[in-house]
């Protein structure tokens, strides 16, 4: 099996996030592998362990995982992380064209790599934790004209039937859903726990190639891509006022009277 | 005038709330086409501001998920020339955003809590901190909008209705749901539907009987910080935050959560907030419009006591 895990830097999801212009402004804060791509790779790793005669992932098993990534140079440190839990290799593209790019484009540029490397699986987080939209799988699948396995909370994997069966959980409940080869799947943050790469692992990594593309390698003009190529603008980012602290009272006894009270008041009960 | 498909969401004959909202937004912009793809919800469409039904027939939809519904809306788009597609900002109804986006060529917005006449949309980012105003500026706008973001206006006429057979592609049945189990409906509220959440956090201790018994006495949902979840203490379907539910109810109690940002996030746009916690320098006090310093374990049940005997 040939499985592709897209993966993402993204401003760490604890820190305060602030546009610049009408960008999120991506320099001033601590930029991490998006969590639920961690939780992609690991589906990944166990996928292929249990299906590798040493029963670990790596050159032995006979099947690979290439982590893709689109980001500037510093994305790097996020691919390298995958690396270390264990995917086998990476391509990272990156181009001065992409920057602004929105979800089109971005999905644009992930099915160009993945329609290039033959493979059967690729898996995404559901989301990332900056934009938080969760149409990219959904865009990749419709690009690439495969199989849409998205949401899954569990994936099966039969690679002699070449099926590949998921949970997907969403608001309306639990769907049980199949389908061949190829296939786009997204997991949720239930599926598994993420594996902390082993110090073996991180050693490991830096040895691992990180092959770089450029969107000319990928055949895509630059007016594909990029902020100016969006088919959204942002006309303008206003900060709220902050909300004002209210009333704030010490509980001796009636706190909780006081708080019916005061939801009385504001006629809400 | 501009003509705008919005998607009926619903199940067993019961129309979500959230396409009231969608009405209410298109309404502004122009003609209300609702596109039904579950023919038991059209007697339920008549309460809304919307003009024409077109019930989509001749396949499956629960059989296949997003696909087939994104291609049937990329259809109609092309018969009723629509201007904009408006969609409730779910899993299912973001996905089918984006694969319509990509099929029709079309710019897509998400997270909307707003849109006006003119199709600018209104999000809020970063925890509600920041207000963004945007618009689509390629093909057809692609817009989802969060649940409870409007007040739903009341229908002024009755609907006129049609039939819609698409052509689907075998490309959108490539992936087949076998079987299905509906989400359990508890007795209360859907988190992100309900009118007031109560959350719990650290400060419970893995307890949440005095949280789950004041939101019983409202009437509201239950959610938890992604402390309480991580440790177990409360399913991750309830977190709220960022890389939880975003909620934006009428009245949200926070009860020993301590307001970090990734907590915030999830809950800063709810109209009123109220916070219970026992360290008067917790920083969900900031944002808090009434507070309370005291211990979670005296202060709600005294509440829920409270509530009960105004009724």
């Amino acid at each position: 099996m040939r499985i592709a895990v897209c993966v993402k830097q993204v401003p760490d999801s604890w820190a305060e996030k602030k546009m610049n212009g009408q960008v999120l402004d991506r320099a001033g804060v601590d930029a991490v592998l998006n969590d639920l791509d961690e939780y992609a790779i690991e589906q990944a790793l166990q996928i292929v362990e249990a299906n590798s005669p040493t029963k670990e992932a790596g050159p032995e098993s006979g099947h690979t995982i290439t982590l893709i990534s689109m980001g500037p140079d510093r994305a790097s440190e996020a691919i390298r992380k995958g690396l270390s839990m264990g995917a086998d290799e990476a391509i990272h593209v990156v181009d001065d064209g992409l920057a602004g790019s929105d979800a089109l484009a971005t999905s644009l540029v992930l099915a160009n790599v993945i329609k290039s490397g033959n493979f059967d699986l690729v898996f995404c987080g559901t989301e990332s934790t900056d934009a938080r939209m969760s149409v990219v799988p959904a865009m990749l699948a419709q690009r690439l004209g495969w199989a849409q396995l998205t949401f899954a909370a569990s994936v099966a994997v039969d690679v002699g039937l070449s099926e590949v069966k998921i949970a997907r959980a969403t608001e309306v409940g639990i769907e049980n859903m199949s389908a061949k080869f190829p296939a786009v799947i997204s997991v949720n943050e239930k599926i598994n726990e993420p594996r902390y790469p082993s110090f073996k692992g991180i050693m490991a990594a830096k040895k691992k190639s990180i092959q770089a593309k450029s969107l000319s390698d990928l055949g895509i003009t630059p007016s594909e891509v990029g902020g100016k190529a969006a088919w959204s603008n942002v006309k303008d980012a206003l900060l709220r006022p902050a909300r004002g602290a209210g009333i704030k009272v010490e509980d001796s006894g009636d706190g909780g009277i006081k708080l019916v009270d005061f939801l009385a008041e504001k006629r809400v009960i | 005038m501009k003509s705008v498909l919005i998607l009926v969401d619903g199940a067993n004959g019961q129309v979500a709330k959230s396409t009231g909202e969608l009405a209410t937004f298109a309404k502004r912009i122009g003609e209300v086409i609702a596109v039904v793809f579950d023919p038991s919800l059209v007697a339920g469409l008549g309460v809304y501001a919307i003009d024409k039904v077109v019930v989509v027939g001749g396949f499956d939809a629960t059989k296949f998920s997003p696909a087939p519904i994104a291609e049937s809306l990329a259809q109609l788009i092309t018969t009723k020339s629509a201007s904009a597609v408006l969609i409730t900002s779910s899993a299912r109804g973001k996905e089918i955003a984006g694969r319509l986006a990509v099929i029709s060529g079309s710019g897509i917005i998400t997270d909307a809590i707003d849109v006006d006449a003119d199709l600018i949309t209104t999000q809020s980012v970063f925890g509600g901190s920041t207000s963004v105003h945007a618009n689509v500026s390629h093909g057809t706008a692609i817009i989802t909008l969060r649940s409870n973001a409007v007040e739903v206006i009341a229908a002024s006429a009755t609907p006129t209705q049609e039939d819609f057979t698409p052509t689907i592609s075998d490309m959108a049945k490539l992936a087949t749901v076998t079987s299905s189990q509906p989400a359990v409906k508890g007795g209360r509220p859907e988190l992100t539907e309900a009118s007031i959440v109560v959350s719990g956090g650290r400060g419970t201790n893995g307890d949440f009987k005095p949280v789950e018994a004041f939101a019983d006495s409202l009437g509201a949902a239950v959610g938890a910080s992604r402390a309480a979840t991580d440790a177990g203490w409360y399913p991750h379907t309830h977190q709220v935050g960022q890389t939880g539910k975003t909620v934006s109810p009428q009245l949200y109690v926070a009860c020993g959560i301590s307001g970090a940002i990734q907590h915030r996030a999830g809950m800063q746009t709810s109209k009123l907030i109220v916070a219970i916690n026992k360290d008067p320098e917790a920083p969900i006090f900031e944002l808090a419009d009434y507070g309370v310093v005291g211990d979670l374990f005296n202060v709600l049940p005294a509440a829920t006591a409270a509530i009960a005997a105004k009724k």
